[in-house]
């Protein structure tokens, strides 16, 4: 297969004032062009993994073991070689900046593009993210978008300068069910044309489970299980993962009331 | 208290409480250690500081004690700055909030009277109400609160408009709470965090004003303040500087104290929210 | 044991947003009868947290009216509407939120019982224990601030709080959207052994369909400020008929392992 993007060695972080460790000697590997999802739920250390992998770690939080990114070479370059979404649509865009200009950014940025240029790849990315009329919404504003389309939006800024790795760090979980599909396809299909390698950090292990190739499970800053979806899914190694895939719930599960009204 | 020891935990709080103490502790005992009226000649004049036990901080043209001015102004500095800042926030409080839960008419109506009082710098208004009305001392209170409450007034309003909108101000209504008590048990107690941050400010740019009116002798001339000791201390300014600076100086520390203590405090209270997720 | 408790009829709400006009519930009619679920699911936007804001008087109605317990509820105001408040409760999402960042668990709770005089002062406490107890709390939980808690214990507490006065009707608005997927169901339980246990109806309000299904005797589904379907659960799941509902069906996430 691929070779690997980046590998964590007993990664650990702990933040300022804090006793307890977020994260505790994680080794995790993260092959090139895999759709990885990390689940957790809160408390689990994934939006810590998240920030330690883009560099958002606050000051006074301290780091052990490695990150190695034999995949890059050398050390990742925000924008240039990952590109993260965020969970909240409604601050993850600049208020006062048009769509365009916060799209265009990246890649004028990274790219080395003249801001002309920057502007029709903007617009062609737009469209790449299904976003209706692309034209006129490079000159909207962020308030003007729904959840769903800002979230789109946010997705088409992250890739602009074409990473090779993008997080989505609890990118659905502020978005309804249908919109969370829409959102979960678009990523899969933009993923898979780009040949980017994905890390989808979520507490939803179906949604998940639906379109990645790896899950990740973590618990209390610990690394509980990972491997191939349907393996984890099928016979789970952990009690935990175990629990998880017991408490989901769709159309299928039996419901908690009895059908004839009291 | 919780927010106490969070206070003391900062540089800047402890700092700033600890000068405070000091003046609280000098305006206390000056009647221990410096007897009799300040304003009463002691001795001879024009004696440097240090030379004479009898007077540690020497004596002003008229052979007064400056130990005592410096210790009885204290009182005076603390008195008026404090009353005066209280009653800033009393009235900016109740403005805010009635302008807060009101809205509508009433709200725009009283912004427009914060808006009249805020356009006047502060200093002028409280000179133009002190050398029309006159210089007692209650009046010089009043002066300085009419140029300050404004900015608490703007804080309270803007704050009871925000948590107006959380959810727990919707639960409590939902549970079915009269309006008087939401206002007093949810909001009020709510909105107070920054507004007490600001008057701490306040107090400092109180004591200032005072200092500021009695240099310009609109101060109350029968009791000691630091204002009218460093404008004593001009006309020899340059035989006795000694006379200026070291009142000047307690005015200086004053205001760092009370900044450094509302630096920490706002830390402290602020300390509230939980760490990353 | 039948009758309806909640009935509305023709509700309507609009907001304009610059020069456009939105509607936000289009002459919505629903009824709940006592003791029953039911379950209102739509995706953002379709009119469910307007809906339940009106119900819970937090927000006025264009248009349209309510009975709620045989009387006029649009109509209710000043203290009468605050006693009958007692009767229709909610839970909101954010477990955080909705409560004084001040309080402890036992103020929060005594609250209700204060305003409404459920039990006499001096059996406050015992009641306040009780109600912990009911919902899955230790009782001397009362003294710690409700902040010290996590997101399930404090949903609990909002539950807690709400049948306190003892409600006919709970509105449970996205109640358990923000919480664990572990710490899900176990609410949901509580949930539907209170509504047998004391015969509360409850209004569930969600855009997850399955978690809907769960609780639910009857399903309503909203899009576009409008109720497009409604019947029983089971057939609703099995056989949706509206756009929105198989839309809502088609988006419930599936575990992905093999078919067997």
């Amino acid at each position: 297969m691929s070779g690997i993007f980046c590998s964590l060695r007993q990664l650990s972080v702990t933040y300022g004032r804090g006793v307890a460790a977020a994260l505790d000697g994680i080794d995790l590997d993260i092959v090139a062009g895999e759709r990885l999802a990390i689940i957790g739920e809160s408390g689990s250390g994934k939006s810590t993994l998240a920030r330690a992998l883009a560099g958002l770690l606050p000051e006074g939080a301290r780091v052990g073991g490695e990150m190695l990114w034999p995949g890059l070479g050398h050390a990742p370059r925000p924008g240039r070689d990952f590109g993260v979404v965020f969970q909240d649509p409604g601050s993850s865009l600049n208020p006062v900046l048009t769509i365009g200009e916060q799209v265009a950014e990246g890649a004028r940025r990274h790219l080395g593009l003249s801001w002309k240029q920057a502007y029709v790849r903007a617009e062609e990315l737009l469209g790449r993210v299904r976003i209706p009329q692309p034209e006129k919404t490079m000159r909207a504003f962020p308030h003007q978008l729904s959840g769903g389309q800002r979230q789109r939006v946010a997705i088409a800024a992250a890739i602009a300068a074409r990473p090779a790795l993008l997080i989505a760090d609890e990118a659905t979980s502020a978005l309804d069910v249908v919109v969370q599909a829409e959102i979960v396809r678009l990523l899969d299909g933009l993923v898979r044309e780009d040949g980017m390698t994905l890390l989808f950090i979520t507490h939803d292990i179906a949604l998940a489970s639906g379109f990645v190739d790896r899950i990740a499970v973590f618990r209390n800053a610990r690394l509980v299980e990972a491997g191939p979806v349907r393996s984890v899914l099928s016979a789970p190694k952990s009690d935990y993962t175990a629990a998880l895939i017991a408490s989901h719930r769709d159309l299928a599960t039996p419901p908690l009331i009895t059908e004839v009204q009291p | 208290m919780n927010w106490l020891r969070r206070l003391l935990r900062t540089p800047e709080g402890a700092a700033g409480l600890a000068i405070l103490l000091i003046l609280l502790l000098a305006g206390l005992l000056a009647p221990v250690v410096s007897p009799g009226d300040p304003l009463r000649i002691a001795g001879r004049a024009l004696l440097a500081p240090f030379t004479d036990p009898a007077f540690p901080l020497g004596t002003d043209r008229l052979g007064r004690d400056v130990l005592a001015g410096l210790l009885y102004g204290a009182r005076t500095s603390l008195a008026v700055g404090l009353a005066a800042a209280f009653s800033a926030m009393v009235l900016g409080l109740c403005v805010g909030m009635v302008a807060g839960f009101a809205g509508g008419l009433i709200d725009e109506a009283l912004m427009r009277v914060v808006d009249a009082f805020q356009i006047v710098p502060a200093f002028l208004l409280a000179l133009a109400f002190v050398s029309t009305i006159g210089v007692s001392t209650p009046i010089i209170v009043l002066a300085i609160a009419l140029g300050t409450w404004a900015d608490p007034a703007r804080l309270t309003r803007a704050q009871v408009l925000a948590i107006r909108e959380q959810d727990y101000v919707a639960s409590a209504r939902v549970i079915g709470m009269h309006p008087a008590e939401i206002a007093f048990r949810e909001i009020l107690p709510n909105a107070l965090p920054p507004v007490l941050a600001l008057s701490a400010t306040i107090v400092a740019g109180a004591v200032l004003t005072e200092a500021a009116l009695s240099f310009l002798g609109l101060g109350n001339p029968n009791i000691a303040t630091w204002g009218s000791m460093i404008a004593e201390g001009r006309s020899v300014l340059r035989s006795a500087s000694y006379l200026s600076i070291i009142p000047g100086a307690a005015l200086a520390v004053t205001v760092l104290g009370v900044h450094l203590f509302s630096e920490g405090l706002g830390q402290a209270l602020g300390d509230n929210d939980v760490g990353a997720a | 044991m039948n009758d309806v408790l909640l009935s509305v009829e023709n509700l309507s709400k609009g907001f304009s947003s610059g020069a456009r006009q939105v509607a936000a519930l289009d002459n919505v009619s629903l009824t709940i009868s006592a003791g029953e679920t039911l379950g209102l699911v739509g995706a953002s936007g379709s009119g469910k947290s307007t809906l339940s804001r009106i119900l819970l008087r937090l927000l006025s109605a264009d248009a349209g009216s309510i009975r709620f317990e045989g009387v006029d509820w649009l109509a209710l105001n000043g203290a009468s509407l605050r006693r009958r408040r007692a009767r229709m409760q909610i839970v909101f999402q954010d477990p955080l939120a909705v409560f004084n960042p001040l309080a402890s668990v036992g103020a929060v709770l005594d609250d209700p019982l204060r305003i409404h005089g459920v039990v006499a002062k001096d059996r406050r406490p015992g009641e306040i224990a009780m109600l912990l107890e009911r919902v899955g709390l230790p009782a001397d939980y009362a003294g710690r601030p409700v902040r010290a808690l996590s997101g399930g214990q404090r949903q609990r507490v909002a539950i807690a709080r709400a049948i306190a006065a003892r409600p006919s009707l709970l509105v449970l608005d996205e109640a358990v959207s923000a919480l664990d997927v572990t710490v899900r169901g176990r609410i949901l339980e509580l949930l539907v052994d209170l509504q047998k246990e004391q015969g509360i109806a409850c209004l569930f309000i969600s855009h997850d369909l399955a978690v809907v299904r769960a609780v639910s005797h009857r399903i309503a589904v909203m899009d576009g400020g409008r109720i497009v379907e409604t019947g029983p659960a089971a057939a609703l799941v099995a056989a949706p008929q509206s756009d929105a509902a198989r839309a809502l069906v088609a988006a419930v996430p599936r575990l992905a392992t093999d078919p067997c």
